[in-house]
């Protein structure tokens, strides 16, 4: 039982937090447009889910909280109060705040109930006369202790006696309170009311149809009227519990309806259909029921369809599941053996030559495929809620230092391994950090400069063949070429004088230790920073790269693989052994004849360009002889062609990636290892590393491998 | 967990290196392969012969004969990888050892067991948990955590030189 508390406690948790970065993501986006009544109804969403759960998992000081800053918003959406930055401040630090309160530390909780109450004073300030009201009892027994989100269709025929008002009973409060359970739609049926001559002042003589959506159980709709039941004629029938089906069963034609009501029999209802006209026209016309019964039940149709349109609208978002992350990952694990015995059965069949196997072996590859395809996508993420989580950033650090930033956010939707996102995110917040803090201007700065005094960031992600790519462009006082070159002589990154183009240059920020801010802030400047951009990256087996502008801003571009656990490789054999390259990364495959001594240089005469060019034999230490013909794979390393002599080039092949594990930890050259077709094991390059050593043996200039 | 180790307590697995008998305890061994296929890593340590695929798990495979500085272990048709789990740094790590053959699982009481002795045994005593007798013949009961422990990339990491470029830094 405890267990079981707990397992909601932590679910609550997840929840909450998820519910809170979409909060934060609303309320920034609320800067933009304040007047966004949409936002303002999905922000007081968000606090009343978050209020209403938290109370009832036990989070009373959550729910405490949540409620005043709620009633704030209430009056918000109102329109009784304007939303203005210091609002929004208080309500991103009332984010920070909740989000503390679900992690509460013994320690800290005389520090969290004084910011919760520095919070509160200065939404009160903010709110002016908010009454710190008490928590309104009556909501939270009606609609927050039913499972939340689950919502069901009920149906109400409430036919007052005559003699009602007599009894000191109002039917209106009764429906007032019905409505106040949920989404309600009354239609009032006054046919029974006489001539005014004839009318008794005294007596009750109209009577409701009500459709209601709510959340609340069928009994507590009922306990509405527990009051009135003797001097009512009370019918209740759920219709549809909690949209648990398809909405399609609850949009049931106006016969049906009539019918289940046993306004009409099911005969008086077919009989009336053999007549070809609108079906509500010929029953009244018939007398079976009156227009008004018909207006009702036509009412009650379109109130069915809205109220469950609308509850699925919002189930869009409960139609995607919670998935414990491991789970995906041994699906994907799966699926990666699954499309390493596929591609054995596909050698096997080739040796064999049966036609009938090959068929069969051609449609498991197919199918494998798009399995394959189908649970790699599913552990896709939009990078959009890494974005969100940067406004926040920007707008906290360009407050800090009295810059005026904006940041323009694109391409949110792009998908990328959920792995990928997650290892991302530190990353971009340090190119993030570097940009607002190095990159843009202060306003007066920029202003002498002819700039508008508010920079902008451009963060955006696209798809870009099979990668995604991710840029940081700013529009600040970019890179100095001559800076980066006196700094890295100092530091003996390059050999004084070298040559190297202003690009290379600038790529040289991401080597260790390489800082040209004189300034060392709390943001950023402290020597470490771009070098662990890079090492991130590369751990991505991403590539970045810089270029800039002098005066008007640098931009930095990402490159990322869709996903870590397959790609393509272009499989090499070298003597008895079979490697892998990164398909991604080849250019292009050469061929070049041995020369006679076996001694020609390590350079690559390829259309009048130098590359240069490494012996994977002599690299691996690997005897025996070269062939004649050598093949040559070209590939890109860090924005260089490197070529790369092999023994034989075997062909395109999807790569699976396995860790090589544990034992081979401090191995750079290999990234992995994957399983060929003949069940063994092929190792997968990791080019970048591979070329840097060749180039750079002793490790004395790790700039040069850039060259 | 520890009633499988219980039932198991005195049952060792026996093979040979050269004419030498060795046990292992059967609680640290998971199955017993074919000589199949090793995929050489370059630049990594001899005896340390390479990985093999273990149902699509790359598993580093150890010479343990190179290891102990009896040769290199030939091809033949008895030759076996023994795949073994071991603690390598607090981290249970698959990996797989190869004999010349193995013989069976064979049962000891602790009290048949003697402790090491301090010369005379072939391999470095610090890898030996004790010596049992299967008739005539020593068993060199092999301390399995001890072994690869020391095959740690302390030599790999010479072999390779350089880590990553540690200078310049701020």
């Amino acid at each position: 039982m405890k267990n079981q508390e707990d397992a909601h406690r932590a679910a609550y948790v997840e929840e909450a937090r998820d519910l809170l970065a979409e909060l934060e993501a609303s309320l920034l986006e609320l800067e933009h447009s304040p007047g966004d009544v949409d936002l303002l109804h999905k922000i007081f969403r968000g606090l009343h889910t978050v209020k209403g759960s938290g109370a009832m998992f036990g989070f009373d000081d959550i729910a405490a909280f949540t409620h005043d800053v709620e009633s704030v918003f209430d009056r918000v959406r109102n329109g009784l109060l304007g939303v203005d930055r210091r609002l929004l401040d208080l309500s991103l630090r009332a984010c920070d705040h909740i989000r503390a309160l679900l992690d509460p530390r013994e320690e800290q909780e005389a520090e969290l109930a004084a910011t919760g109450a520095e919070l509160l004073a200065g939404f009160r300030a903010v709110a002016g006369a908010v009454e710190p009201s008490p928590a309104r009892p009556a909501e939270t027994s009606a609609s927050e202790k039913s499972r939340p989100g689950v919502s069901r269709i009920c149906r109400l025929r409430f036919r007052p006696h005559g003699d009602m008002l007599a009894s000191g009973n109002n039917p209106l409060l009764l429906l007032e309170d019905l409505a106040a359970l949920g989404d309600c739609r009354c239609y009032v049926h006054t046919e029974d009311v006489p001539a005014l001559e004839d009318l008794d002042p005294e007596s009750c003589l109209v009577w409701w149809d009500c459709v209601l959506r709510t959340e609340a159980e069928a009994a507590a709709v009922a306990d509405v009227f527990v009051f009135v039941e003797d001097d009512c004629e009370l019918r209740l029938d759920v219709l549809d519990d909690g949209c648990a089906g398809d909405g399609e069963a609850v949009h049931r034609r106006l016969g049906e309806i009539l019918v289940s009501r046993g306004d009409i029999r099911e005969e008086d209802l077919e009989a009336a259909l053999a007549a070809q006209r609108r079906l509500g026209d010929i029953l009244s016309d018939t007398g079976l029921v009156s227009p008004g019964t018909v207006a009702s039940a036509l009412s009650e149709q379109q109130a069915v369809q809205e109220l469950s349109q609308r509850t699925c609208d919002r189930s869009d978002k409960a139609s995607s599941i919670r998935v414990a992350a491991d789970k995906l990952d041994d699906l994907v694990d799966l699926v990666g053996e699954l499309v390493i015995v596929q591609a054995q059965i596909r050698q096997a069949v080739e040796d064999r030559g049966d036609p009938a196997l090959r068929g069969l072996a051609e449609h498991l590859e197919r199918l494998a495929e798009s399995l394959r395809d189908s649970t790699l996508s599913i552990r896709m993420l939009p990078i959009g809620a890494t974005f969100a989580r940067f406004r926040r950033l920007v707008r906290d650090l360009t407050a800090e230092l009295g810059k005026e930033i904006d940041l323009v956010t694109q391409g949110e939707e792009t998908e990328l391994d959920k792995t990928v996102i997650e290892r991302l995110g530190d990353p971009l917040v340090h190119l993030l950090r570097n940009s607002i803090d190095h990159g843009i201007e202060f306003p007066d700065v920029r202003k002498a400069a002819g700039k508008p005094p508010a920079g902008v960031i451009r963060l955006s992600a696209a798809h870009s063949g099979g990668e995604v790519v991710i840029t940081v462009a700013d529009d600040g006082a970019g890179l100095s070429a001559q800076a980066i070159r006196k700094r890295a002589e100092e530091r003996g990154l390059i050999p004084a004088g070298a040559e190297m183009t202003a690009k290379e240059l600038y790529n040289l920020i991401f080597l260790p230790g390489f800082s040209t801010a004189k300034a060392v802030t709390s943001i950023s400047g402290r020597g470490v920073g771009m070098d662990v951009v890079k090492r991130a990256i590369d751990a991505l087996r991403g590539s970045v790269e810089i270029d800039s502008q002098p005066g008007r801003g640098a931009t930095i571009t990402v490159r990322l693989p869709l996903t870590l656990a397959i790609i393509d490789g272009l499989q090499i054999q070298v003597g008895a052994e079979y490697y892998v390259v990164p398909l991604g990364l080849v250019e292009e495959c050469v061929e070049r004849a041995r020369g006679g001594d076996g001694t020609e240089p390590g350079m690559l005469n390829m259309r009048g360009q130098v590359v240069p060019c490494l012996r994977l034999r002599e690299a691996f230490a690997i005897d025996g002889d070269r062939p004649v013909i050598e093949p040559i794979v070209v590939v890109t390393v860090d924005g260089a062609r490197v070529g790369l002599a092999v023994d034989r080039v075997v062909g395109e092949h999807q790569t699976v990636i396995k860790s090589l594990g544990p034992l081979y930890r401090d191995i750079e050259e290999f990234s992995g290892a994957t399983i060929r077709g003949d069940g063994r094991m092929a190792l997968i390059l990791d080019v970048a590393a591979l070329v840097r050593r060749a180039a750079d043996p002793d490790g004395s200039h790790p700039a040069l491998f850039a060259k | 967990m520890a009633e499988a180790a219980n039932s198991n307590d005195n049952q060792y697995l026996t093979f040979t290196l050269e004419r030498e008998l060795f046990a292992l305890d059967i609680g640290s061994v998971r199955e017993v392969l074919e000589l199949v296929n090793i995929t050489r890593v370059p630049r990594t340590p001899d005896y340390i012969r390479g990985v093999i695929n273990l149902r699509g798990r790359a598993v580093p495979v150890v010479d343990l004969k190179l290891k102990f500085g009896m040769g290199a272990t030939e091809r033949t048709v008895n030759t076996c990888i023994i795949i073994v789990e071991v603690n390598l740094e607090g981290e249970a790590t698959v990996l797989g050892a190869l004999a010349d053959s193995v013989q069976e699982v064979y049962e000891m009481e602790s009290s048949q067991i003697e402790p090491t002795p301090r010369m005379g045994t072939p391999i470095k005593s610090d890898f030996i948990r004790g010596m049992g007798k299967s008739g005539d013949q020593f068993i060199i009961i092999l301390d399995i955590n001890k072994v690869f422990t020391s095959l740690e990339l302390a030599g790999l990491a010479q072999t390779l030189g350089e880590a990553a470029p540690e200078n310049a830094e701020a």
